[in-house]
């Protein structure tokens, strides 16, 4: 298997562009990321993308260009960027092509998600009782993890209050104004202990990253970061995920637990060589809880890790340097693309003033989705 | 109280002074919650769930979820939780007579049915006095 690397990564700004579909936030995203790869549209020849709730990638080909390159629609909901990006190296590190195409976008309706519990194989009363909620699975767990390992609520309110200071450093980002600790700590209570500030919203926004293999980086000299490895992990038995509504007594694991594992293999490194992580963060809590579950530190560590400021942008390792979800907003089709167009951008020493300070080689970035799903991406330059 | 009211579905609880949830189990032992539908549940053993256990986590649900959440339309905070059944497995469930600065994991709990709305009721679980 071939090396494949990303050339080229274009964005359009989270948050909400009313006058603009979730999917042509897409194409101009990959009109951006062929800008920055400094190639046409006739050059990609082959595409993977797609959106949880904004449509079909593929009918992006009526604005591209109907050059009549294989488009794979991707439709894996939190995982949709990561199974685009996998599918789209894959290609290349098979020898089916040079160049290809990884799209992710969204456009989602103001308010906590909504879901059908046909969709997801559960019973109405499930739903009809109010307890398939995201925003309560978070909550449950990041209760139980708090008393467990004693977390504080202190700390729960500085990571919201890091990620808005991100933010405001960030182009892309949706919400771009420091709040400070107490106004997070004294918001509206969502669900105990997480409050209104605490917790990512649903969002709109595209990405679109530009992949080649090795002999085209040097051909285009092109300002290239590696794809180390991808991993994607459905859940294993006995773990406790979103839209459940038992959990068996025997806990076995987690999906991110398992897809952290296979990524570091892959890349042969461990967490203590990762120089930048971005990490799901649909609330501070989980956030937290990822920063373990990723192997970053042990169960407990984050009060110490947080108070000394070490996922700050000029910690040993930042933590969601563009302000993660919670200041970028989610929209569910991008956000595991978002997380690696910042990883590249950090990389390549192009972040302007959120760039972290300890000139990362690497890079990691994890998506956590329903029904229980993570995506692992670690790059390196 | 409830006997007015309708099972929000069936097949959940047994009715009764004393009621239990119902489960199953499959071949393997493994301990199932709701009892599944479909082909599945011809081979499996239908159960009575334990009626108490341990409170494993708990939030308090603060605003009127979206469709489809069906309760009453005057909406008021509820409190959510999952309940540990002694080696059998672990149930969320609304949480009642009680409140949220009251709850701490590992507290013991014990099934009630309750009222849902003006015509339907549910399970729940509220703390052993």
């Amino acid at each position: 298997m071939s090396d494949v690397y990303i050339i080229g990564a274009g964005i359009h700004k989270f948050g909400r562009t009313e006058e603009r579909s979730g999917r042509d936030q897409g194409v101009f995203a990959v009109r951006e990321a062929l800008k920055d790869a400094d190639l046409e549209w006739s050059d990609i020849q082959f595409a993977a993308g797609g959106s949880h709730a904004a449509g079909n990638a593929d009918i992006m080909l009526s604005d591209l260009g109907l050059t009549s390159i294989p488009f794979t629609n991707v439709f894996n909901g939190c995982a949709t960027g990561g199974s685009a990006l996998a599918t789209a190296k894959s290609a290349i590190a098979a020898g089916e092509c040079d160049i290809a195409l990884a799209v992710g976008f969204d456009k989602h309706p103001r308010g906590a998600f909504n879901a059908d519990p046909k969709n997801y194989g559960l019973p109405n009363w499930y739903g009809q009782t109010g307890m398939m909620m995201t925003t309560q699975f978070f909550a449950l767990k990041i209760q139980r993890y708090m008393q467990l390992h004693n977390i504080s609520r202190q700390t729960l309110g500085k990571v919201a209050e890091k990620s808005f200071r991100n933010g405001e450093k960030a182009d892309h980002a949706w919400r771009r104004t420091p709040i400070d600790l107490d106004t997070i700590m004294n918001s509206q209570m969502i669900n105990d202990p997480l409050t209104k500030y605490m917790f990512c919203a649903p969002a709109e926004g595209g990405v679109a990253l530009v992949l080649a293999n090795e002999k085209k980086v040097r051909e285009l000299g092109a300002d290239a970061v590696k794809i180390a490895s991808v991993a994607i992990r459905s859940r294993p038995p006995g773990s406790f995920e979103v839209y459940q509504p038992t959990i068996d007594i025997v806990n076995d694991g987690k999906p991110t637990i398992l897809a952290s594992k296979a990524a570091y293999e892959q890349a042969g490194i461990g967490p203590e060589d990762i120089d930048v992580a971005q990490l799901q963060d649909t609330e501070a809590g989980a956030e937290i809880m990822h920063m373990a579950e990723n192997g970053i530190c042990k169960d407990g560590e984050q009060e110490k890790w947080i108070s000394e400021g070490r996922t700050e942008l000029i910690g040993s390792l930042p933590i969601n340097t563009d302000g993660g979800c919670i200041a970028c907003g989610e929209p569910i089709g991008a956000t595991g693309l978002r997380q690696v167009y910042e990883n590249v951008t950090q990389l390549r020493g192009r972040a302007g003033a959120r760039q972290v300070a300890n000139k990362p080689k690497t890079a990691y970035s994890h998506v956590y989705g329903a029904p229980g799903l993570s995506g692992i991406t670690i790059l390196e330059v | 109280m409830s006997s007015q009211l309708q099972p929000i579905a069936p097949k959940l609880w047994t009715e009764g002074p004393e009621p239990q949830l119902l489960g199953a189990k499959d071949t393997n032992g493994k301990i199932l919650f709701p009892i599944p539908d479909g082909e599945i549940a011809d081979s499996l053993e239908i159960i009575k769930l334990s009626r108490t256990g341990t409170l494993w986590s708990y939030t308090q649900q603060a605003f009127k979820p979206k469709p489809p959440y069906d309760g009453p339309e005057e909406f008021e905070p509820f409190l959510v939780g999952f309940i540990e059944l002694p080696n059998e497995i672990i149930v969320e469930s609304h949480i009642v007579e009680t409140s949220l600065e009251q709850l701490k994991l590992g507290m013991p709990m014990e099934l009630v049915i309750t009222a849902f709305d003006e015509a339907r009721s549910m399970f729940a679980f509220k703390p052993v006095k």
